[in-house]
C-alpha cells in the first residue's frame, strides 16, 4: 500500500481542458482560507507590536528575540537563553506524545476489533465511536474535570470499590491534560487504523501460523508492519492538534501544565496580547511540526528502497 | 489407518452452523504420492485443506500425520506448510525475509537460514530476484517465492490451495510442469486443490473427486476418467455423452442397453448391483464416438450431423440422433484437413468397443 503512494496517476486527456475549471473552487478556498492566513502570520511575526494589540508595520526580528533570549526586565542586559518558552513547547511536545500513546494504545484494539466484525455491522460500531463528538468540545471537556475532579464519580467509585483510600488528585496533573487529549483526539487515531486493518489481508497472518511463529510474533512482525501506515497517520492526526491544543490543558490542567496553545492564546487575547510574538511561537510550532514530517517522510522513502 | 500413510482422514465431518461441509471423510494418502482434491467450488474440498492445515477445527473425526494424531494441534505446531491461493506473501519483506522467515521462527542459526534460503531460491530459480519486494514481481515469480516459502522448512507434508488459479493459462501450464518437477525432486507429499480438471489429470497421482462435502471416487487419473463411478464424476471429469439406458440383458462381462429411442448399446459390465430392468445414464466420451457416412460393422447410431465446432486440433461435432436426443463427437484434424461431412448430412455415428460405461446414478 505504501508503494502505491509514490505513482501518481494521469487524467486522461479529454478531462485535460475543463479539470483546471473544476478544480478552480479548490485552489480558491485552500489558497484563501489556508495559504493565505499562514502568511499573514509569518508576515506578523516579523512585526513590530502595538501595546493595546494588533501591530505597527515595522520589521524587526523582537518577537523571535524574545522567545529565544532574555535580556533582563529593560531589555539592555547581555542575551542568556530564555528557558522559559522553550520549556513550555518541551512540556507540550511530551503532553503530545503522552496523548499520542494513550490513543494508539487504545485505538489500535479499538480499531482492529471493528473491522473484524462482520461487515454489515462495522458501520454501527464506528457509529458508536463518534457519537461522544456530537456534543462541543468545550462540554466535553469539562465534563471529563467533573468526572475526574476529588469528589466526582470517578473518584467515588474507586473509592466506594476499596481501590483507593483517599481521592486521587487528579485535575490540574499532566495525566488529566492528557486524558483530556485522548479523549478529544481518540477518533482521528481509530479510523485510520480501522482503514488500514480491514484492508489487511488475513491470509496474511494464516501464513506466518503456518510458517510456525506463535499469536505475538504474527502481530509484531507481520500484522504492525503491513498497518503502519494506518498507524503513522493516526498518530500524525492525533500528534499535531495535541500539540496546539489549549482546551484541555486550559480546563483540566494548572500553572505546571501550561502548553503551546495556551501561550499563543494569551498573545491574541485581551489588551496584555502580543500579537507578532503569538504569530512566532506558531510558526515556530509550524515549523516544528513540518520538521517531524519531513523526517518520517525521509525514512519512509529509505525504507521504501 | 494404515502405517506409512503421510495423512489418514478417518470419519472427518465439518459442520458450519447447520451447513455439513464436510461428511464422513474418510481415506489415506500415502508418503511421496502427488495427491490432488479435485471439485467444483463449494464441494468442501478447501475446507478439507484447512482441516489439515489446522486453519479449521474438525466437527468430528481424526486426522493422523505420518500416524501421529494432529487435529487439536494449532497452524504453527503442525510440520505441513500451505502454498495459499493468493500467495499471501508478506508485502513489507524482500524475496530472501519471505522464504527464511519459518526457518527464524524455528530458531535456525543465521548462516544456516541463508544457506537453506540460498538453496530454495536456485530451487525455484530466482538467484536475480532476492532483495525484491513481492509487489516488484509478476504472478509467476510470486507463485515461485510462495513454493520456495513453504518448502523452506521442510514439510512432511505440502498443502496447496489453488496455487495456479492467478496466473494466465500459458504460465499455467509451465507451472504444472514445475510443480510435479519439484515433487519428484524434493519427495514431499503434496496435497493439491483445484477445480480444474486438466491440472489434476496432468499432474496427480490419484485423484480424489469431491462434490456437496462427500468424496465421489479416487483413483489414478486414467481409471477417474475412464472408469467413473458415477454420473457426477463422468461429467464433472472431461466432456461426456450422458445418455438415459435401461438394461435389457445381462452378459458374460457385458450389459446390454436399450436407449429411450430403441436403439441398443452395449457397456462391460462392472458391479454386481445391476440386473435386467435397471435404470441408469450410459457415458460415451466424445472421442470414443466415431463418425462414418456408411453404416460400419457392428452397432451404430443412425443420425443426421448437427453444427461442428472448429477447436484446433480437434472439431468437435453434435449428432441428432431423433428428436431431443444428440450425441457430441470429437475428432483429431488431420494434417491436410480432409474434406469433412456437411451439417445436415446423415451420418453414422459408432462406440468404440468397451469405451461405453452404464452408470446407476
Amino acid at each position: 500500500m505504501a508503494a502505491a503512494a509514490g505513482s501518481g496517476r494521469t487524467v486522461s486527456s479529454t478531462f485535460r481542458p475543463v479539470r483546471t475549471w473544476l478544480l478552480m473552487p479548490s485552489w480558491v478556498m485552500i489558497g484563501i482560507f489556508m495559504f493565505l492566513p499562514v502568511l499573514l502570520m509569518l508576515v506578523y511575526s516579523f512585526l513590530t507590536k502595538e501595546f493595546r494589540g494588533g501591530v505597527i508595520w515595522e520589521f524587526t526580528l523582537a518577537a523571535y528575540d524574545q522567545f529565544l533570549f532574555d535580556r533582563g526586565l529593560f531589555g539592555d542586559d547581555s542575551p542568556d537563553i530564555q528557558w522559559a518558552y522553550i520549556t513550555i513547547y518541551i512540556r507540550s511536545i511530551l503532553q503530545a506524545t503522552g496523548a499520542t500513546l494513550l490513543c494508539l494504545l487504545i485505538g489500535f484494539p479499538t480499531a482492529f476489533f471493528i473491522a473484524t466484525r462482520p461487515a454489515h455491522t462495522r458501520s454501527v460500531w464506528l457509529f458508536l465511536i463518534t457519537i461522544p463528538y456530537w456534543v462541543n468540545l468545550l462540554i466535553r471537556t469539562v465534563s471529563m474535570k467533573f468526572l475526574i475532579r476529588e469528589n466526582g464519580p470517578l473518584n467515588d467509585g474507586l473509592m466506594a470499590l476499596g481501590v483507593i483510600g483517599e481521592p486521587l488528585q487528579l485535575v490540574n496533573t499532566n495525566f488529566a491534560v492528557q486524558l483530556g487529549l485522548f479523549y478529544s483526539y481518540l477518533p482521528f487515531m481509530v479510523l485510520p487504523i480501522y482503514a488500514a486493518v480491514e484492508r489487511y489481508n488475513f491470509a496474511l497472518s494464516e501464513a506466518a501460523a503456518d510458517l510456525y511463529a506463535p499469536k505475538w510474533t504474527i502481530l509484531r512482525r507481520i500484522v504492525i508492519p503491513v498497518v503502519k501506515p494506518g498507524i503513522v497517520a493516526g498518530c500524525i492526526l492525533v500528534f499535531v492538534p495535541s500539540l496546539g491544543a489549549f482546551l484541555a490543558p486550559d480546563l483540566l490542567g494548572g500553572a505546571k501544565t501550561f502548553m503551546i496553545g495556551s501561550l499563543i492564546e494569551e498573545q491574541f487575547k485581551g489588551n496584555a496580547g502580543n500579537w507578532p510574538f503569538g504569530a512566532a511561537c506558531a510558526m515556530i510550532l509550524l515549523t516544528l511540526v513540518l520538521l517531524v514530517l519531513m523526517f518520517y517522510a525521509r525514512a519512509q522513502a529509505r525504507e521504501e528502497r | 489407518m494404515s502405517t506409512g500413510a503421510a495423512i489418514s482422514l478417518t470419519h472427518v465431518r465439518k459442520m458450519f452452523g447447520d451447513f455439513t461441509a464436510l461428511s464422513d471423510v474418510t481415506f489415506d494418502i500415502a508418503d511421496n504420492e502427488f495427491f490432488t482434491l479435485l471439485g467444483p467450488s463449494g464441494c468442501g474440498k478447501t475446507t478439507l485443506l484447512r482441516m489439515i492445515a489446522g486453519f479449521e477445527a474438525t466437527s468430528a473425526g481424526t486426522i493422523h500425520l505420518y500416524g501421529d494424531e494432529i487435529e487439536d494441534l494449532p497452524p504453527d505446531k503442525r510440520p505441513v506448510n500451505t502454498v495459499f491461493q493468493n500467495y499471501a506473501l508478506f508485502p513489507h519483506m524482500s524475496v530472501s525475509e519471505n522464504i527464511g522467515f519459518s526457518l527464524q521462527m524455528l530458531g535456525w542459526a543465521a548462516p544456516d537460514i541463508a544457506a537453506r534460503v540460498a538453496q530454495m531460491v536456485e530451487m525455484v530459480r530466482l538467484q536475480e530476484f532476492v532483495h525484491r519486494k513481492p509487489s516488484q514481481l509478476s504472478g509467476g515469480q510470486q507463485q515461485r517465492v510462495a513454493l520456495a516459502r513453504a518448502m523452506a522448512p521442510r514439510p512432511k507434508v505440502l498443502l496447496l490451495d489453488e496455487p495456479l488459479s492467478a496466473l494466465d493459462l500459458k504460465l499455467r501450464q509451465e507451472m504444472r510442469a514445475e510443480l510435479k518437477r519439484l515433487q519428484q525432486e524434493t519427495g514431499i507429499t503434496f496435497i493439491f486443490v483445484t477445480h480444474d480438471q486438466e491440472e489434476a489429470l496432468s499432474m496427480s497421482d490419484r485423484i480424489a473427486v469431491m462434490s456437496a462435502g462427500h468424496v465421489q471416487q479416487i483413483g489414478a487419473p486414467q481409471e477417474i476418467y475412464r472408469d467413473p463411478a458415477n454420473r457426477f464424476v463422468a461429467d464433472f471429469i472431461g466432456e461426456t455423452n450422458l445418455l438415459e439406458a435401461v438394461v435389457t440383458e445381462v452378459g458374460e462381462g457385458l450389459l446390454t442397453c436399450r436407449l429411450p429411442d430403441g436403439e441398443v448399446l452395449h457397456a462391460p459390465r462392472a458391479g454386481s448391483a445391476i440386473g435386467v430392468g435397471t435404470a441408469g445414464m450410459l457415458s460415451i466420451r466424445p472421442e470414443a464416438v466415431r463418425l462414418s457416412r456408411e453404416a460400419p460393422t457392428g452397432e451404430s447410431l443412425k443420425g443426421r450431423l448437427g453444427p461442428a465446432t472448429y477447436l484446433g486440433t480437434d472439431t468437435q461435432f453434435i449428432v441428432h440422433l431423433g428428436e431431443s436426443l444428440s450425441l457430441t463427437a470429437r475428432a483429431q484434424n488431420t494434417e491436410t484437413g480432409a474434406a469433412m461431412p456437411q451439417q445436415g448430412d446423415p451420418v453414422f455415428a459408432s462406440i468404440a468397443p468397451g469405451a461405453a460405461r452404464f452408470l446407476v446414478d
